[in-house]
C-alpha cells in the first residue's frame, strides 16, 4: 500500500481556512500540508449538507473531513455544531454500509493562522494511507 | 402529520439488490416536514444506494424524484414522467404512498424506504411525539384535548391507573401520565368534575378492528 496516494477532501469554513489564504498553496506545502488533501472553502460549515459530503465520496474521495469553528464560538453561532451533526450522520451511514467510519471526520479549530490546520490534514493523510483506498470506489469488489 | 424515519441503509440495499434501475421517490407532504422522505432525503438515499452498489461492484442506476403527494391518484399518475427509467421504486413516503403506488401500478415493484411510525407533532426541532392514534372516534372533548388512546400506554378510557406515580407512567420515568395531565388540565379549566364521568366500554370498530376503514364524502363526488 506504500504507493497509495489518497484523495482526501477537506471542507473548511471561511474563518478556519485563513491559513490557506495567508500562505497560499505553496506556503502550505512548505509547512508540510499533504498534497493528498484538496481544500474546499465554504462561508460556513453549517451550510454543508449530508449530500455534499456523500457526493465527495461518489466523486472518488478516500476520505472527507470538515474543519469548522470551535463548537461554542462559531462565527455563525451554531454552524460548526450543525456540521458536526451532519458528519456524524455520514459516519453512521458509512458504518451501515460496512465502511470504516473514520473516513470522515469533523475538526473544530480556532480561527486564523494555526499549525493545527496543517496537523489535522497530516493526521488524516497518515490515517487514510494506513486504511487504504475507500471500498466505496468499488475497486476491490 | 404522519411521522416516519428512514429505514437502515443495509435493509434498503438488500431489498433493491436484484434491480439495476431504481427510482428513489420522495413525497412533499408529511415526510418532508419530518425530514424523513423529502427532496433532501431522496438525494441522500440515492447517493447511499449508488455508493453501496459501487462498493459491491454492482451496476445500479438511481434516479431521484418526488411527488407533491403520494397519497392521491392524480399525483401517482405523474409517475409516467419517469417511464421506463426504472424497474423498481423506493418510496420515501409513508406506508400510504407505498400502498397507493402498489394499488395503481400493478406491474411496478415498490419498496418502502421509511418506517412509518405514528401521527405526531414536533415540540422542538428534531423531536416528534405521538399525539393521535387515528382511532376514528374522537374523545378529546371529554379529556381536555389530550388523547388517552394515543398517549396512555394502556389506552385507558377511565384513568389514571395504579401505575401512575408523581405524574409519570409506570412504563418509563420519562413518560408523562396523560391521565394526570388530563386531570390537571380539567382542573385548570374549571371542569375537574368531568373526571368523575365513567366512560362506557368502547367500540373499537372505528379504530380498524372492523377491518380496513374508508370514508366517503358524497358532496365531493361527482
Amino acid at each position: 500500500m506504500s504507493d497509495f496516494n489518497p484523495n482526501i477532501r477537506a471542507f473548511c469554513c471561511h474563518y478556519t481556512s485563513q491559513q490557506t489564504c495567508a500562505e497560499g498553496s505553496e506556503g502550505l506545502k512548505q509547512d508540510g500540508f499533504p498534497e493528498s488533501v484538496s481544500l474546499f472553502r465554504v462561508p460556513c460549515t453549517g451550510k454543508i449538507q449530508v449530500s455534499t459530503l456523500l457526493q465527495a465520496f461518489e466523486d472518488g474521495a478516500d476520505a472527507v473531513y470538515v474543519v469548522g469553528c470551535p463548537a461554542e464560538s462559531c462565527h455563525n453561532v451554531k454552524g460548526s455544531q450543525r456540521a458536526a451533526k451532519r458528519v456524524g450522520a455520514v459516519k453512521q451511514a458509512l458504518s451501515e454500509l460496512d465502511v470504516e467510519s473514520e473516513r470522515i471526520e469533523m475538526f473544530h479549530l480556532e480561527r486564523g493562522f494555526h499549525p493545527e490546520f496543517v496537523a489535522v490534514a497530516q493526521e488524516m493523510d497518515k490515517k487514510i494511507k494506513k486504511l487504504g483506498p475507500s471500498p466505496l470506489k468499488g475497486e476491490s469488489a | 402529520m404522519i411521522i416516519a424515519e428512514r429505514k437502515p441503509i443495509a435493509e434498503i440495499v438488500e431489498m433493491t439488490r436484484d434491480h439495476e434501475k431504481v427510482l428513489v421517490l420522495g413525497c412533499r407532504g408529511c415526510v418532508t416536514v419530518c425530514s424523513a422522505g423529502g427532496d433532501r432525503e431522496v438525494e441522500i438515499l440515492a447517493s447511499l444506494l449508488r455508493l453501496g452498489a459501487k462498493k459491491e461492484g454492482r451496476k445500479l442506476e438511481v434516479q431521484e424524484g418526488s411527488l407533491v403527494r403520494q397519497c392521491d391518484k392524480e399525483y401517482i399518475d405523474s409517475l409516467d414522467s419517469w417511464q421506463d427509467g426504472y424497474d423498481a421504486i423506493v418510496s420515501m413516503a409513508c406506508g400510504v404512498g407505498v400502498n397507493f403506488i402498489a394499488n395503481l401500478r400493478p406491474s411496478t415493484m415498490v419498496y418502502p424506504g421509511v418506517n412509518t411510525s405514528f401521527f405526531g407533532g414536533s415540540p422542538e426541532q428534531g423531536f416528534w411525539t405521538e399525539q393521535c392514534a387515528g382511532c376514528g372516534n374522537c374523545v378529546l372533548h371529554l379529556t381536555g384535548g389530550l388523547c388517552p388512546v394515543a398517549r396512555c400506554a394502556k389506552s385507558l378510557m377511565n384513568g389514571p391507573c395504579g401505575g401512575s406515580q408523581n405524574g409519570k407512567c409506570e412504563i418509563h420515568q420519562e413518560v408523562d401520565c396523560v391521565w394526570q395531565m388530563i386531570h390537571d388540565r380539567l382542573e385548570r379549566l374549571g371542569r375537574k368534575e368531568q373526571m368523575l364521568d365513567v366512560a362506557p366500554i368502547r367500540d373499537w370498530r372505528t379504530a380498524g378492528h372492523g377491518g380496513p376503514r374508508k370514508t366517503t364524502r358524497d358532496d365531493l363526488t361527482v
